[in-house]
């Protein structure tokens, strides 16, 4: 489904990825650690289209369409979602009418009537519950004002309405209590299909232990430098980032 | 001869249309002397540092147009808020058109500024009110000379005006280029609510400069909501002086929302005579092209323990210009004072402009007054996180205005107005954004 080869990125003229090689298909999870600054979620951005990065070198193609010259909404159109590790709060825009407007702008992108609305109510009602989110908080301006796991939760209420092939999770759990964390794993679990697919970007294991991946990637100063299974992430508690620097050096 | 020189000659020829026994007569007199001795405002005054007249006061305009007009209600139905039922005082040409209005002497005074001006049994009301709070400048004392034709609206008192008043001001460009001078009253009477709906609208592309003067007075306890939807065409231009009076605990709002014509200056002035009273100030200005819109705002508080709320958002584009003067004065007398101002402008482009000027003049020493002005642009971390929930950039940008407006828009008191403001945004945008707000 995402093959990334040899993706080379810049920020400000400093390369942040360098030589990145990655092949994820449908109905697999990923997980993609490392320290910080190695590089995660400059992927994360680079794969959902931030136009802060540039690409230097190598492709991104989601089911064979080669992403890198896209606009970030016609990827998102092709089905990748990034969510992400610091949610924009954006004043005077509810919830919902943000919810329906990229509905819609997806459904005329791909050709189709814009969604009635009492569908619409209906799959905002069915996913809202499948978050625990408050009916009160779709009327609240997006973002606004929201706790941090009000933001990831919010995060994963707009995957589970757009539904997308490609999730990107940056640092997800990032800023969320057990319980919180419980309910997005919850839901990010549910909505797992046979058809999409799943990164996992995190710092710790913890949140593996819910999101259970299939393969497991270390990420090291721009490069995927040792790849395996879930068994990697319990390693990698366990022991820290050192051992695999030592072993990159040598 | 230029256009003031005109304009002075003209007036001859204008008390032949007007009977000039009656006592309003004097006071335009007294105007046109007003305004031959101070002329049309020029950029040397501070008030009109960042507006020019300049290129409008042309002498080819004409002053009374020779031809009156009818119009089809069907060709115009959707410059009204047809959705809902309504009072309507139709002007076409400053021509007073009976077809189109609806107006109500039942109880309140929906009706034409003609009429008040000469009927006795308005005379008390217009010795009290006429001219009694609108300032003496130039294009005021212009707009009063020349005062025969508007709207007159009298609430008396307890009345709740049981369904909005529309005033429509058309000009059909049956002249070249035309200057109007419409000259509208609102009296409120004690407890009495009413809401108010104002538009000038040209229906060709021939210039109009519409000088328009309204007085509103707010009685002890009376509310009053103003609208005024600005969208006019191209080469429609507007001066529009409103003048409100307040008594003790009247609540009077006026939202503007300026999103066409070439020139729009707005002088808006509350002035407070009584306690307990509070002012809202309201605008959504959204300009492209070569626009200009200036917001001259004036709260004077004079009485104490009242409150003053203002909140306007521009946003320009192209090589459009924004102007927000804002000023409020605190007489020494009106402690406890809680006057507020927030002025939020987004420039789109580096060719557009915004002058902001928050003036606050306090003499009393126990206030609240505070003034927030921010010039800005649109947030690119925002429109990445909305692009990459497949928000196309035009919608998103569309999305982020709304949002910024937002806080106006809600404060909207009649829904299908709201919606059709709503609508006219997004047209001004270019976008169809499927949610009503």
């Amino acid at each position: 489904m995402l093959k990334i080869k040899n993706l080379h990125a810049n920020v400000e003229g400093k390369e942040i990825l360098k030589g990145i090689n990655l092949e994820v298909n449908p109905g697999e999870v990923h997980a993609i650690m490392g320290p910080n600054g190695s590089g995660k979620s400059t992927l994360a951005s680079v794969i959902a289209g931030n136009e802060d990065f540039e690409i230097t070198e190598g492709t991104v193609e989601l089911e064979e369409e080669e992403l890198n010259e896209m606009a970030p909404e016609e990827r998102a159109h092709q089905g990748v979602f990034l969510s992400f590790q610091y949610p924009v709060e954006i004043p005077g825009v509810t919830v919902t009418n943000f919810m329906k407007t990229a509905i819609n702008e997806t459904r005329k992108a791909r050709g189709l009537e814009e969604m009635p609305a009492n569908e619409m109510l209906k799959k905002i009602r069915e996913k809202s519950e499948l978050l625990e989110i408050d009916r009160k908080f779709l009327s609240r301006s997006l973002n606004e004002g929201f706790s941090g796991g009000e933001k990831k939760r919010n995060e994963i209420f707009q995957m589970a309405m757009l539904e997308p092939k490609l999730a990107i999770l940056d640092e997800t759990d990032s800023g969320l209590d057990i319980d919180a964390l419980k309910i997005v794993a919850n839901g990010v679990n549910r909505l797992k299909t046979k058809e999409n697919a799943t990164i996992v970007i995190t710092h710790y294991q913890r949140l593996l232990d819910y999101i259970v991946p299939d393969h497991v990637h270390v990420l090291l100063n721009g490069k995927i430098v040792k790849s395996g299974g879930k068994e990697l992430a319990l390693e990698l508690e366990e022991k820290g980032y050192d051992w695999i620097k030592q072993e990159v050096a040598v | 001869m230029d256009l003031k020189d005109k304009l002075l000659s003209s007036f001859m020829a204008f008390e032949d249309t007007v009977d000039v026994n009656l006592p309003v007569h004097e006071v335009r007199t007294e105007a046109i002397k007003n305004f031959e001795a101070q002329g049309f405002p020029t950029k040397k005054m501070e008030s009109w540092k960042y507006t020019s007249l300049k290129g409008l006061l042309k002498s080819d305009l004409s002053v009374f147009p020779k031809k009156e007009t009818t119009l089809e209600y069907k060709d115009v139905k959707k410059y009204f808020i047809h959705e809902i039922e309504s009072y309507r005082i139709v002007l076409v040409d400053g021509v007073y058109s009976s077809q189109l209005s609806e107006t109500s002497h039942d109880g309140i005074d929906v009706c034409l500024m003609s009429a008040a001006l000469c009927k006795p049994k308005y005379r008390l009301i217009i010795e009290n009110y006429f001219n009694k709070t609108a300032e003496a400048d130039g294009l005021t004392s212009l707009n009063t000379a020349f005062s025969k034709e508007g709207a007159f609206i009298n609430i008396p008192r307890g009345v709740v005006v049981d369904k909005p008043i529309q005033i429509i001001h058309f000009s059909t460009g049956i002249e070249p280029s035309l200057m109007l001078q419409p000259r509208s009253l609102v009296v409120a009477g004690e407890n009495s609510h009413v809401q108010i709906i104002e538009r000038h609208q040209s229906l060709t592309a021939n210039a109009t400069l519409t000088n328009s003067v309204t007085e509103i007075f707010a009685n002890k306890r009376a509310i009053v909501d103003y609208y005024k939807i600005q969208n006019d065409g191209e080469a429609a231009s507007l001066i529009d002086n409103t003048y409100i009076s307040q008594q003790q605990n009247s609540h009077v709002s006026v939202h503007t929302f300026s999103l066409g014509g070439k020139l729009t200056r707005n002088n808006l002035q509350f002035f407070h005579k009584g306690e307990h009273l509070d002012s809202t100030l309201k605008g959504v200005t959204i300009t492209d092209r070569k626009q200009h819109v200036d917001h001259s705002t004036l709260v004077h508080h004079a009485q104490p323990n009242c409150e003053s709320h203002q909140d306007y958002k521009g946003i320009y584009a192209d090589k459009s210009t924004g102007v927000f003067n804002g000023r409020i004065i605190v007489e020494k007398e009106a402690q406890k004072t809680n006057g507020f101002q927030q002025n939020n402008n987004i420039l789109l482009d580096d060719t557009a402009t915004i002058n902001a000027k928050p003036q606050l003049e306090i003499f009393a020493d126990d206030v609240k007054c505070s003034h927030g002005c921010t010039i800005g642009q649109l947030d690119d971390e925002a429109m990445f996180y909305l692009q990459a929930r497949g928000i196309p950039e035009k919608e998103a940008k569309a999305l982020l205005m709304f949002g910024f407006a937002n806080n106006v828009l809600e404060s909207v008191k009649i829904p299908q107005l709201k919606q059709r403001i709503t609508k006219l945004i997004a047209q001004k945008l270019g976008v169809d954004l499927g949610f009503d707000l």
